[in-house]
């Protein structure tokens, strides 16, 4: 790895981190809202708050933001407040901030994405594997197909099927949320159990659907992987079957699974914010569509940013240790 | 991308070659159903898709408007019940299929009229975002320079970065009420980056093949080269990528819809899904609700995702001899 592309990928992380960041502060201003101003009238005609607080809250959002200033000062101090993760307070839950009510829902996303991730990669490459590996049951031949069906559907749709037949129905699993309601979040036993309980579902949503398109592509590079010489030569040496499958095999096809799953974070954290909505999980999601139903723009810009900033983040992460996993990549400059 | 394909790209001819026997004629008409049976996923795709479009077009012709607007017949009915419509003050009655849900509106007429709404948000908007990605990757392809430069690393960033989330703050932040048009012509601007990428590669490989010489050198201009040489080969890569296209648009706009935000009063197939969340549809055994959107658009998904598969062995003839 070159200190060239090194800088080249630091670079891209911040441009879009602050990209972000001022898209958020360009376009209400391009737009021509003023959206605290417009939610404060808001409230008090729906007397919501009374009007002295409002008052209040503007001065103060006025004075936050500078908007007596010229505006390259209101934008410098725009990108200021946003690399320092402040985001001001919560228009809807004044006089909480933005930060605050975001650290809450966060770790419950963190969560479901990064388990539910390392259980499809995990599922989707064994079965991608098997079925490309000539001496394994017809039975992952058979499972193959269905599996591939259900990788079309997004993962919400899914998400409220699954309510319907096993929370609704069969009664097997709670019907949404993220943990009992009435018992109080807490470090016990108890408690995990029970948002463990809450959380199989909405995992069982994205697993479902995400296996399909980690199985396809392991299926193609295992079928690669047995066209290469070290592997003829493996079995020429007399290495048993398992070890080739496993060794030889699938530890050379599934070092690229890295790199499409860097690539499709994205999708997947939008699929798993919709199914959040869908559950009424305590997360993200939730915490967008109750930001998008308030009009609560400073909670929803801080979202909006800090999911912008985590994807950038883990893909830069995955690129730089991608190197160091897989010796067959450099980013050495071709001569 | 490989650079060593000896092979001609999507050789879509090489079937027809292949299986020559029987007189001219009598071929001729045989040939789609030699394809259907060469390409079994592409055609299954294919006339699923169409039969879903027509689904929508031809069924929408049959159901009243009024039905799929809120508040015009009793809520909450099951599926198969007599139901009293109160459209425009009339009083009569009549069977319906698939019940009504709880803002009183008849399911079958929403999925009738949502179906054709959505798939024409999802081609609408794949349709710009495929025109902008193929004249980017060409130009890119052909010219390189700062502007390809520009418009590739711009893809590469804006692929990583979660669409959904620009587009909820776009939505919010305007927050005036967009039709089905509008919202195609949004989603369209994050569309293109794809496809982009897909044909820029193919080009740059394609540029350096003897045929494109041979043709430059007797005198062929660029666009000819482009459009008479180029374009044909890439077909089967602008098909995929036109269906992956469609599906993610789709995937975007019932998400928008999903979040509240999609086009009002319209019975979009996403929309459906956000009142029957809104009305905790699926908590409160309401199957009837939810299940027409969902199976409508897991159709409509699946028939993308079976063109899509189809077209591998047609836009990467290696494929052709695995598993």
């Amino acid at each position: 790895m070159t200190a060239e592309y090194l800088l080249r990928r630091i670079g891209v992380f911040f441009l879009v981190v602050w990209g972000a960041a001022s898209f958020n502060f360009i376009l209400p201003r391009i737009a021509d809202v003023n959206p605290i101003e417009e939610r404060m009238s808001q409230l008090a005609s729906r007397g919501a708050v009374s009007s002295g607080n409002t008052e209040a809250m503007i001065k103060h959002f006025e004075k936050r933001f500078g908007l007596d200033k010229p505006l390259w000062e209101q934008y410098v101090r725009y990108i200021w407040n946003f690399a320092r993760f402040d985001f001001g307070f919560s228009i809807a839950f004044f006089p909480t901030q933005v930060r605050s009510v975001i650290s809450q829902a966060l770790p419950w996303t963190l969560v479901l994405v990064t388990v539910s991730s390392l259980i499809y990669m995990f599922l989707g490459m064994a079965l991608g594997a098997l079925v490309a590996w000539p001496g394994a049951s017809r039975a992952f031949k058979l499972l193959f197909p269905p599996i591939m069906a259900l990788s079309a559907i997004p993962y919400y749709l899914v998400g409220i099927a699954l309510i319907h037949f096993f929370a609704f129905q069969l009664e097997w699993f709670p019907l949404g949320g993220g943990y009992t309601v009435g018992s109080s979040p807490g470090w016990d036993f108890d408690f995990y159990l029970d948002a463990a309980k809450h959380a199989i579902l909405p995992a069982l949503a994205i697993i479902l659907v995400s296996i399909g398109f980690s199985a396809i592509q392991m299926r193609g590079m295992m079928v690669t992987t047995q066209g290469e010489d070290y592997m003829l030569l493996a079995e020429a040496k007399g290495a048993k079957s398992w070890r080739l499958f496993a060794w030889y095999g699938v530890r050379n096809a599934m070092l690229p699974q890295i790199t499409s799953f860097a690539l499709t974070l994205g999708h997947v954290v939008s699929g798993v914010i919709l199914v959040e909505v869908v559950f009424g999980y305590p997360g993200i999601g939730t915490m967008l569509l109750q930001s998008i139903r308030n009009f609560d723009y400073t909670l929803l810009y801080g979202i909006v940013y800090l999911v912008i900033l985590s994807i950038a983040l883990a893909t830069l992460i995955l690129d730089l240790i991608y190197p160091r996993l897989d010796p067959r990549i450099t980013y050495a400059p071709r001569s | 991308m490989t650079t060593a394909q000896p092979e001609s790209q999507g050789s879509m001819f090489d079937t027809t070659i292949e299986h020559q026997e029987g007189s001219g004629f009598v071929r001729s008409l045989l040939a789609p159903l030699r394809w259907m049976r060469d390409y079994p996923t592409l055609w299954a795709g294919l006339f699923l898709l169409a039969f879903m479009v027509l689904f929508g077009i031809v069924g929408s012709q049959f159901v009243d408007p009024e039905l799929a607007r809120a508040g015009t017949v009793e809520i909450d009915l099951s599926p198969g019940q007599t139901v009293d419509y109160r459209v425009k003050g009339e009083d009569r009655s009549a069977f319906s299929v698939l019940g009504t849900d709880s803002q009183g509106r008849d399911v079958w007429a929403v999925t009738m009229l949502g179906t054709p709404l959505t798939i024409y948000v999802g081609f609408l908007a794949a349709l710009i975002g495929m025109t902008i990605g193929t004249v980017l990757g060409f130009i890119g392809g052909f010219y390189g320079g700062i502007v390809d430069n520009f418009f590739k690393s711009f893809a590469d960033m804006l692929i990583t970065v979660p669409v959904l989330m620009i587009l909820v703050v776009v939505a919010v932040t305007l927050k005036s009420s967009i039709d089905v048009t509008q919202q195609a012509l949004i989603i369209s601007a994050f569309v293109w980056m794809w496809p982009l990428r897909t044909i820029r590669a193919q080009v740059l490989s394609m540029r350096e093949r003897a045929y494109i010489s041979v043709a430059q050198i007797s005198g062929a201009n660029t666009l000819e080269v482009i459009f008479l040489e180029m374009l044909p080969n890439l077909l089967p890569f602008l098909a995929a990528s036109l269906a992956t296209a469609v599906a993610t648009a789709m995937l975007t706009t019932i998400g928008m819809d999903a979040l509240g935000l999609g086009p009002q009063n319209q019975p979009t197939l996403g929309n459906t899904i956000y009142w029957a969340l809104f009305y905790s549809a699926p908590f409160r055994g309401i199957w009837w609700w939810w299940t027409p959107p969902v199976l409508a658009l897991a159709l409509v998904f699946g028939s993308l995702y079976l063109i899509t598969a189809g077209l591998d062995p047609l836009a990467n003839p290696r494929l052709r001899r695995q598993v």
